[in-house]
């Protein structure tokens, strides 16, 4: 992997998924984006040494939602079928941030200018945290794209990465959303269906149900670290908060002056304390979600996969059933087989790629985050230390 | 007695580095004055003849003390030179004065004061240093001559000769007083002793480094008893002031109370500002006091916690060094409610009881084994705890018969009145009366900058820690979210391990999901630490900080008092104008009586207000020392759970790390 990036934090997230690509012939990157009111506008680098591009390097600005319409052609592309997909971004969510500094511009009058500043500043970092984020993630869905040895090839893509106006996609009006929902229901239905057609391929049938088992239990995993997370969060918010109100005690406490010493110091670390946590669990949170969701996404893609290997598999045996036809059945049959081979073939390819990709991943977040704590349970340890020595030799 | 003479320097409070000087000599004189007489007529120790020597020429060193002194060292050292057969010590003795200079250093007769004094006394005794410097005091503040000399180098007798005199004169005062009972054993015991020593000569040597090493430890030998009775006057001397306006306050009203308090004063001769810290030490080290063991006693609603109460104390007020008593909560209260009685009025900073929670103990009566109600049960332990070691280390609380009482006493009577009147009731009650009192007196202009400050800087304070409170408290409460949360997670994690197809992986999150599980504990535990060391400290001191507020109040309404008095006397007077103008002179005598009779009330408030208002700042510097110290030691105790847990946390990510280093 070759990045011209010097943002450490997109490094790590570059080398989470993007670990099979390690050729520089193309490689994108997000070095900017522009929020403007609730749109978001990404500037998409790329730099290339493929023919099929005009100039070896450039950038485009794009919009959210260019990126939904280029994961949409991609899936609706037939001969993706067989293909893990990577999974498209979250749409841009600054409303929590933004929410939070509405009320905070409200309760303005009830605090103090500390507490205020204090809050505006968190709130601020929040947000520039939810900012990274989705860059991050928009970015690691066009290299997933870039690093895949046929989707790089797509047209569609190509001109995503190119062209240098504004692709005038435009949102997915109400009947297609309608329309994507009941697409989605007559899946799972189809899921449902298919789950009873006896499966030919007993390593698609073990990939099955490992995925399906493995799904369900990583979406618990991230719901639960989710949710540890946030109350890891409300912790480290109760130590700002602490800080602050210990602040303003010791500034009002003239009298008590070594306590008043006492209080600075621990005013001090919980902010540390409080920083660190927070910068460690969001970074943990981040690598979880991002995994599970890939995961999660994989499976769908492969789960879809299967079905429509199913599918053909049994549009096949109703041909042969009816006894009619046999000569256009056979050529569908054939097609179908053809196709489903061709399916099972690129699937377990796929799946095997997917899986020490997933490996892989794990391992790093697993490094990076240990690593992490210990970082900083090792911080908050000399902070500790040396705020009890301030302390023993008052 | 002796307070009437010490009531009239009100100053005193104010400025306590030269009081302790002045302070001494008077004492001492006060104290001769009144002692002597009454320490001859129980004169216990009757039968032994020497000790009619050393009782009279210490009382003299006192009243006298130069030319008394300089005779008194020489009988001893008549005495002594007879004896002489053994030792350094011998030889300190037999030479008593110029020996005394050559054998301690080189300054002469003239100056040697000074130096020797502090040179002989840190050097042998140097655990003793709070004893040592009370004696210089004394001494060096009496203008003892060359008898400081032989003091320093006799280390123990010489004390007891200054001693000796304060612990006499008490005991006769004051019978019901255990402390004066006290120091009569002690100096009966010492006495002989001393004298054996001084004759045999045999003992001062070893003597002096066995005394010092256990002088806090409670001795039992009688050079022990020295340095005890010692520690014990000074405890008694540590809140002379207080005692005195103790004394002072409660002799008016409190008849009882005002006897031992009285004594205790004027045992107290010497005060000094280290003997605050002294205090400090003698209460961590003289009086331990745990509660432990809560038992529920009794079925249904009628059943109740008991906690043990173990006091170990080597203070002699008390019957025995250790003894253990059974008390319920409403025994606590009873306490407080006794003591607010008998002293809140006069300024004293009473500490607050935990507050009386009937849903908590409702749980506890009703549940069996819940974990809250056994939270519940060991937060009201802690609380009781801290709540009777605060009452202890009070130095005039401590000289209460009602605490000693608590502490000692195998049965109490049932304290009834608290069952309607829980802690809570009672501080909002007080909180009522605050409330009215500072209205009614918002019209009172604060002559005393000092109070104006601190009562804002009180009201401040509360506020803060109020503020600091919730917040502790939801940190207490998010955190044991996250502990819950840690461990959802530890199990679902498990989960996904155990349907992992690669094995390393798989290996690698059940051994995340075994570390997550061990976080939960961690966070368990800080919880708790939040709120044991933290958030109780907090809570201690929202209900000191009402109690301080209590005091001010008290101040207040003495103001009131005294302005009332004022006024009434005003219109005493325009009657009496009145009545003259008028011509009556039937009623004129009877204006005149009432005027003299206000005047003497006036007077009366007015002192008690300048008491109270100097009790008040005491106490109140107390609570501000206690504070700190307080703090500093329960932050510190915090910072050191949050850095084991963090050490913790470094040592299961660091065993974790190879597992994830190890898949492939």
């Amino acid at each position: 992997m070759t990045s011209i990036s010097e943002d450490s934090d997109k490094e790590k997230v570059r080398s989470v998924s993007v670990d099979l690509n390690n050729d520089a012939s193309l490689v994108i990157d997000i070095p900017d984006a522009l929020c403007e009111r609730d749109k978001v506008k990404f500037t998409v680098h790329t730099k290339t040494t493929l023919s099929s591009f005009q100039k070896p390097e450039f950038s485009v600005p794009r919009q959210h939602e260019e990126f939904i319409w280029l994961h949409d052609t991609i899936v609706e592309t037939e001969e993706y079928a067989g293909l893990i997909i990577p999974p498209a971004p979250p749409k841009p969510d600054f409303e929590g941030p933004r929410e939070k500094m509405h009320k905070l511009g409200e309760g303005e009058s009830s605090m103090t200018k500390e507490e205020y500043a204090k809050m505006k500043q968190e709130l601020e970092a929040e947000y520039l945290a939810v900012f990274k984020k989705t860059v991050q993630v928009h970015e690691v869905f066009l290299q997933r794209l870039s690093s895949h040895p046929i989707f790089r090839k797509d047209r569609n893509f190509q001109i995503f990465l190119e062209y240098d106006q504004d692709l005038s996609v435009r949102r997915k009006n109400a009947k297609e959303m309608f329309g994507g929902f009941f697409k989605n229901m007559v899946k799972s239905a189809d899921e449902v269906l298919i789950s009873g057609v006896k499966e030919v391929d007993e390593f698609f049938e073990q990939e099955k149900t490992f995925l399906l088992d493995y799904s369900s239990k990583i979406k618990d995993a991230s719901a639960k670290a989710e949710k540890m997370t946030r109350s890891h969060k409300n912790v480290a918010d109760d130590y700002n908060h602490i800080s602050g109100a210990l602040n303003s005690t010791a500034a009002d406490n003239n009298t008590a002056f070594k306590k008043t010493i006492s209080v600075c110091v621990l005013q001090k670390l919980e902010d540390r304390v409080a920083s660190d946590q927070e910068l460690k669990l969001t970074e943990l949170l981040r690598y979880y979600t991002r995994d599970i969701q890939a995961a999660k996404d994989l499976l769908y893609r492969r789960a879809r996969a299967l079905a429509d290997n199913e599918n053909s598999n049994k549009a096949l045996d109703k041909a042969r059933l009816k006894g009619k036809d046999i000569a256009q059945a056979e050529e569908n049959q054939k097609q179908c087989l053809q196709k489903f081979d061709k399916l099972s073939e690129s699937g377990k390819k796929e799946l095997t790629s997917f899986k020490a990709r997933r490996v892989v991943a794990f391992r790093k977040n697993l490094i990076e985050m240990t690593e992490l704590e210990i970082k900083h349970a090792k911080n908050s340890v000399s902070l500790l230390q040396g705020s009890i020595e301030i302390l023993n030799s008052n | 007695m002796a307070a009437s003479s010490e009531r009239s320097p009100p100053p005193f409070p104010d400025s306590e580095e030269p009081e302790l000087l002045e302070d001494s000599d008077e004492e001492a004189d006060a104290f001769t004055g009144t002692s002597i007489s009454e320490m001859d007529s129980p004169s216990p120790d009757s039968t032994r003849p020497p000790k009619d020597i050393f009782n009279e020429p210490p009382e003299d060193i006192f009243s006298d003390p130069l030319s008394n002194i300089n005779s008194e060292p020489q009988k001893k050292v008549d005495a002594k030179i007879p004896s002489p057969s053994s030792d350094e010590a011998v030889d300190l003795f037999s030479d008593p004065l110029d020996d005394d200079s050559e054998v301690m250093s080189s300054p002469e007769v003239q100056n040697p004061m000074p130096d020797l004094l502090n040179e002989p006394v840190e050097a042998p005794k140097s655990d003793s240093s709070s004893k040592s410097s009370s004696v210089k005091k004394a001494a060096s503040a009496e203008m003892f001559g060359d008898d400081d000399d032989e003091e320093d180098l006799f280390k123990e007798p010489p004390k007891v000769v200054t001693k000796k005199p304060q612990p006499s004169g008490p005991p006769v005062d004051v019978f019901t007083e255990v402390k004066s009972d006290v120091k009569v054993k002690p100096q009966v015991k010492d006495d002989p002793t001393d004298l054996f020593a001084e004759e045999a000569l045999t003992a001062p040597a070893p003597k002096p480094s066995s005394g010092s090493s256990s002088s806090r430890t409670n001795g039992v030998h009688s050079e022990e008893q020295d340095l005890f009775s010692e520690a014990t006057v000074e405890l008694s001397l540590d809140s002379p002031c207080n005692d005195r306006k103790n004394k002072e306050a409660v002799k008016p009203s409190v008849s009882a109370p005002a006897a031992p308090v009285a004594s205790s004063s004027s045992k107290a001769p010497s005060k000094s500002l280290e003997e605050l810290e002294e205090e400090e030490s003698e209460d961590k080290f003289d009086l331990n006091i745990s509660i432990t063991n809560p038992e529920k006693v009794g079925d249904g609603m009628n059943a109740y916690m008991a906690y043990k109460v173990s006091t170990q104390t080597s203070l002699t007020m008390f019957r025995s060094k250790t003894f253990t008593v059974r008390r319920r909560f409403s025994d606590f209260l009873g306490l407080f409610e006794k003591l607010s009685e008998k002293h809140s009025q006069n300024g004293y900073l009473i500490p607050p009881p935990p507050e009386k929670s009937i849903l908590g103990m409702t749980k506890v009566k009703v549940g069996k084994e819940d974990p809250s109600s056994a939270e519940f049960v060991e937060r009201r332990r802690a609380a009781l705890e801290r709540y009777l070691q605060r009452v202890v280390s009070h130095p005039s609380l401590l000289q209460d018969p009602d605490v000693r009482e608590f502490l000692e006493k195998e049965e109490l009577p049932r304290a009834v009145s608290t069952q309607a009147l829980s802690g809570a009731g009672f501080l909002k009650m007080l909180n009522k009366a605050t409330d009215a009192v500072s209205k009614m007196t918002i019209k009172m202009n604060e002559q005393d900058v000092w109070f104006d400050e601190k009562i804002q800087d009180v009201e401040n304070e509360e506020q803060h820690l109020r503020k600091l409170h919730v917040m502790v408290e939801s940190l207490v409460n998010h955190r044991k979210e996250l502990s819950g949360n840690t461990a959802v997670f530890a199990k679902s994690v498990a989960m996904l391990g155990s349907s992992e197809d690669n094995t390393a992986l798989s290996r690698a999150l059940s051994q995340l999901a075994e570390v997550e599980d061990r976080i939960e504990q961690l966070h368990q535990e800080q919880a708790s630490n939040d709120f044991f060391t933290f958030s109780e400290l907090l809570a201690d001191y929202i209900r000191l900080l009402g109690a301080v507020r209590g005091c001010f109040d008290q101040r207040m309404k003495a103001w009131q008092r005294w302005q009332d008095a004022e006024n009434m006397l005003q219109k005493k007077r325009e009657a009496e104008a009145k009545l003259l103008w008028a011509n009556k002179p039937d009623k004129l005598q009877q204006a005149k009586d009432e005027i003299t009779e206000w005047e003497a009330k006036v007077t009366q408030y007015e002192r008690e207000f300048e008491r109270i208002s100097a009790t008040v700042r005491k106490e109140v510097i107390r609570f501000d020392k206690e504070k700190a110290r307080d703090f500093n030691r329960q932050v510190i105790k915090y910072l050191e759970s949050l850095l084991h847990s963090q050490q913790q946390l470094i040592k299961y990510w660091d065993a974790f790390l190879p597992e994830a280093k190890a898949i492939v």
